[in-house]
């Protein structure tokens, strides 16, 4: 059957029209015995087929790229979804029947795994562990509170007589039905929210939620189930109470699984200095094995593959090679947006056999109505009670953007299509809902939240026109403010996060990560303050003439003075970062002062440096590039560094030399290179060499993989990052024949 | 590194420090880890170095301002009373602030206050104006490189003239509160966790 329909859709697509019978392609007559030429679908039919839906997939995707109108509009999951609704509805027409279904099994098993995996890895863990309180609570009460409300609500619906009594359900029908449509969706969350930039933590908040709120729908939908086929009359208070228990059971397992699996993984790729090219393997293998394992034993699999990509990040990324980090990047987005692309399409395909189901308006409007207004409820209530705790209180628009943002996607699908028909008699009723619901979230929802988080920002901006003086005031108080936050250290003391970072530092570390890395890492900002140091020192010694007699420069210093002339429309074009305001002025501009203030106002906006909070969380799986806060930041660091040099060199009579104990942590490596990271930088040391002899301040690529650590704390993993080389010939190291420049000097306080 | 109910009684002289700044006990306690944790060798004080190792500073442009702001008057060190007094700027006004005693010396995080702290960055000769120089520096740290020499004269030229009133070529403290009071500067220069 399946090899007919395929055939029949080779049509259009191939444009053949090849019987699939065993015919050999010659005219002639047919050679008995021996055959030149044979149809061998049913052998590859399987795969060519998954390889012919990808590729469909991927050529839709490119075909949407094409328009950047349409593509800036319309969230990339709605096109898709649309895409499956019209190849269904060919498949439909050509076939007379539907094939290709989302069947949960390959859903479960292969589709959902590489798009959580892709989030539990780059999931920024200190943004996550600082409002898990936040997530918990949504996710554990805020599903509860949903299933329940909107499965009661529903019945009520029933006992007033809008739902037709075709739909045979009764309250325990309700309820499961409730719970599978009450629960964030991962993928919907991500793809919508990716194209809208909201700030960090909401985003963190809400899609937190979604992947945390796995293990309570898993437990409900359970439970539920069992219930129902049951039949409501045998339940015991005891299975109340096992339900309730095996919650605990199911998320803490699932969690466990995961960490298990993540010790395992940073332990393995310690050992895997000689064969770097399985690294990327190994952490897919394992982190797969994790999902799988949870599955097996009835835990929360989402939840065992959060924690693994969580709880390996930091060791495995000291561990493995910079190339393998780069592919373990780059794979895990393609198969994470290869698998988003399909379970779109697929959504879409679904929909269009209608045998599958059947239609209840009062159902249908019933479970719109409900969902929302009952996540809305819900999210007001549940913030109201944690602002009482959370230091930095959610406000209302970050409510409505989370109310607004909680879409269903392809999890309760699947999880509809899973129910058994013979026990839940309304099956069809609510896969018909189901589809809507989703159809509605993902694509109304998806299309609007963008213009209505626009809208909302905008409504709160005032609308005077701002000074020169207001605007760089502003930009100011932000960098102090930034500044000033991070010296009290964000949220201030966390005790049990520095008892994790010792506990980590002192055991976890040394057994999990390679030694040169653990090293390094211990080190870094020493190492690089005193080269810093260094170089000054001998930059001064040399009478400064190094560096121009050399022609060499410290390397990709901006400089002021190389920049063409900018015109307006360039800055227009520029500072797209919706911090200008005064679009309008330039419309009305009359005379030549107003026109030179509106000049120096863009110059001003799009040139200005922006503080922290106004950056846009990018966890876009579409693009991995450096974008400008990256830029930004290795802007200022170098000038930052400059200065604190220039510093240094304006105060040189003040060095005191000093005989330091020889480093030995810092000199153990042997090896020719070394690469020190400058981890207090966020990622963007500078690019510095120096060698003993000549003392000359070189610029250094990096070639060797073998000692290269990077920062990792921030997941915009930067490729291109100005890496930091402490290059220094073998006498330097060897402890005790340090030259006199070369000692480490321990700088009197009066340098500073 | 130490119990987790470390409390007041290991900050000396705990009381004037409250009454100075006005931050709470609770404050009080978690400033006092935070210094603790940033001063590494445990000398009792920071220096420049302990500030600098703060990673995000590093990319902040104004970072090694604030830095400088922790050491008036040229020292070398700041101890945890004169951390804390800097920080004291940025706790959140409350109403009971307002009607404050006139006796009483103006609270440290008074809108006053919070814009002298941030025109003390500006005017780093300490002369009580900020001139066309001084801006030139500042926005020479704040805007990224694609603006050019010339341009930035003008801004900064532009910038000085606008807040400029009785013509002397620098903008004095009146004048900078006076071009910012339209800005809620209450909001903008205090961090909620610092009560």
């Amino acid at each position: 059957m399946l090899r007919a329909a395929l055939s029949l859709l080779a049509l259009p697509l191939a444009g053949a029209a090849e019987e699939p019978t065993q015919k050999p392609e010659s005219q002639g007559e047919p050679l008995p015995g021996l055959e030149l030429f044979r149809w061998q679908w049913h052998e590859v039919e399987a795969p060519y087929l998954v390889a012919l839906w990808i590729l469909v997939a991927s050529l839709a995707k490119i075909v949407f790229h094409l328009s950047r109108k349409v593509t800036s509009l319309v969230p990339e999951s709605c096109l898709l979804i649309l895409l499956g609704l019209v190849l269904g509805g060919i498949v439909l027409a050509v076939a007379k029947k539907a094939e290709y279904q989302l069947e949960p099994g390959t859903f479960f098993l292969f589709l959902l795994p590489p798009i959580v995996l892709d989030s539990g890895y780059f999931m920024p863990s200190r943004l996550f562990f600082d409002n898990l309180g936040a997530i918990l609570t949504y996710a554990v009460v805020g599903t509860l509170w949903n299933a329940f409300t909107t499965g009661a609500a529903l019945w009520g619906l029933q006992q007033a007589g809008l739902v037709a009594p075709r739909v045979q359900a009764g309250l325990l029908d309700f309820l499961l039905f409730g719970s599978l449509i009450s629960a964030v969706d991962p993928v919907a969350v991500l793809a919508v929210f990716e194209e809208v930039h909201v700030n960090e933590t909401l985003f963190i908040i809400v899609f937190g939620e979604s992947l945390l709120n796995d293990a309570v729908t898993v437990v409900l939908y359970k439970v539920c189930n069992s219930f129902v086929e049951m039949g409501s009359a045998n339940v015991q208070a005891t299975d109340y109470l096992k339900g309730v228990a095996s919650l605990f059971v199911v998320s803490l397992g699932g969690a466990a699984v995961g960490l298990v699996f993540a010790f395992l993984l940073a332990l393995t790729t310690r050992f895997t200095k000689r064969v770097r090219i399985i690294e990327p393997l190994l952490v897919f293998l394992l982190a797969y094995a994790a999902y799988l394992t949870a599955e097996m034993a009835s835990l929360s699999a989402i939840l065992a593959v959060t924690m693994c990509g969580l709880g390996c990040k930091k060791y495995v990324e000291a561990n493995i090679s910079h190339k393998s980090r780069t592919t373990v990047k780059y794979t895990m987005k393609t198969l994470a947006s290869c698998a988003e692309t399909v379970i779109f399409m697929l959504l879409g395909i679904s929909a269009v056999d209608s045998s599958k189901w059947a239609w209840d308006s009062g159902l249908v409007l019933g479970t719109l109505i409900f969902i929302l207004f009952f996540r809305a409820l819900g999210v007001v209530l549940q913030t109201w009670m944690l602002n009482q705790f959370r230091l930095v209180p959610l406000d209302k628009i970050d409510q409505v953007v989370m109310s607004y943002g909680g879409l269903r996607g392809a999890v309760a699908f699947a999880l509809v299509i899973l129910l058994d028909r013979t026990k839940v008699p309304a099956k069809d009723y609510f896969v018909a809902t189901t589809i809507v619901v989703v159809f509605f979230t993902v694509i109304v929802q998806g299309l609007t939240i963008k213009p209505l988080v626009k809208w909302l920002k905008v409504k709160r901006s005032e609308h005077h026109k701002p000074t020169l003086n207001q605007e760089l005031h502003e930009h100011t108080f932000d960098h102090i403010l930034a500044a000033v936050e991070d010296v009290v250290g964000h949220h201030g003391y966390h005790y049990w996060r520095d008892r994790w970072e010792q506990f980590d530092k002192k055991y976890l570390s040394q057994l999990l990560m390679r030694r040169s890395a653990y090293r390094i890492r211990d080190q870094i900002w020493d190492v690089y303050y005193r080269l810093n140091i260094r170089d000054a020192i001998s930059f001064v010694d040399q009478g400064g003439h190094v560096l121009s007699s050399t022609g060499l420069t410290l390397p990709s210093m901006p400089s002021r003075n190389s920049v063409a002339e900018t015109s307006v429309t360039n800055l227009l074009r520029e500072s797209g970062s919706g911090a200008c305001l005064d679009l309008q002025v330039i419309d009305t501009v009359r005379s030549g002062r107003d026109r030179e203030d509106a000049v120096m106002h863009h110059l001003l906006c799009g040139g200005l440096y922006k503080p922290r909070r106004r950056y846009k969380a990018s966890c876009s799986r579409h693009f991995i590039s450096e974008d400008a806060q990256e830029r930004q930041d290795k802007e200022v660091f170098q000038q930052n560094m400059k200065r604190r040099l220039e510093s240094f060199k304006s105060t040189k009579h003040n060095i005191c030399f000093t005989k330091s104990k020889p480093r030995p942590r810092k000199t153990g490596r042997r090896k020719k290179d070394g690469v020190a990271n400058a981890e207090a930088t966020n990622g963007k040391p500078r690019d510095l060499g120096f060698q003993d002899t000549a003392a000359v301040i070189l610029t250094v690529e990096s070639e060797e993989e073998e000692e290269e650590s990077d920062s990792s704390e921030t997941e915009k993993e930067d490729d291109e990052g100005i890496i930091f080389v402490a290059r220094a010939t073998s006498e330097v190291l060897q402890e005790g024949k340090i030259s006199g420049i070369s000692q480490a000097t321990t700088v009197c306080p009066a340098l500073c | 590194m130490g119990s987790r109910s470390s409390h007041a009684a290991v900050i000396p002289n705990v009381d004037s420090i409250r009454r100075e700044t006005g931050f709470s006990q609770a404050s009080l306690v978690r400033l006092h880890h935070r210094f603790r944790a940033l001063d590494r060798n445990k000398k009792g004080y920071l220096s420049r170095m302990d500030l600098q190792q703060i990673g995000a500073l590093a990319v902040n442009p104004l970072g090694d301002r604030i830095i400088e702001s922790f050491f008036p008057n040229g020292s070398q060190r700041v101890d945890f009373p004169g951390f804390v007094r800097v920080l004291a700027h940025f706790r959140p006004v409350e109403d009971e602030d307002t009607d404050q005693d006139p006796k009483k010396p103006e609270p440290l995080n008074s809108r006053r206050n919070k814009l002298h702290y941030a025109f003390q960055l500006y005017d780093l000769d300490r002369d009580g104006k900020i001139s066309r120089h001084e801006m030139l520096q500042v926005l020479r740290l704040m805007v990224g490189v694609q603006v050019t020499e010339e341009q930035l004269e003008n801004i900064a030229d532009r910038t000085v003239q606008e807040a400029d009133e009785d013509g002397d070529g620098a903008v004095s403290f009146l004048e900078f509160t006076k071009s910012l009071e339209k800005m809620d500067v209450e909001q903008k220069m205090s961090i909620r966790i610092l009560k």
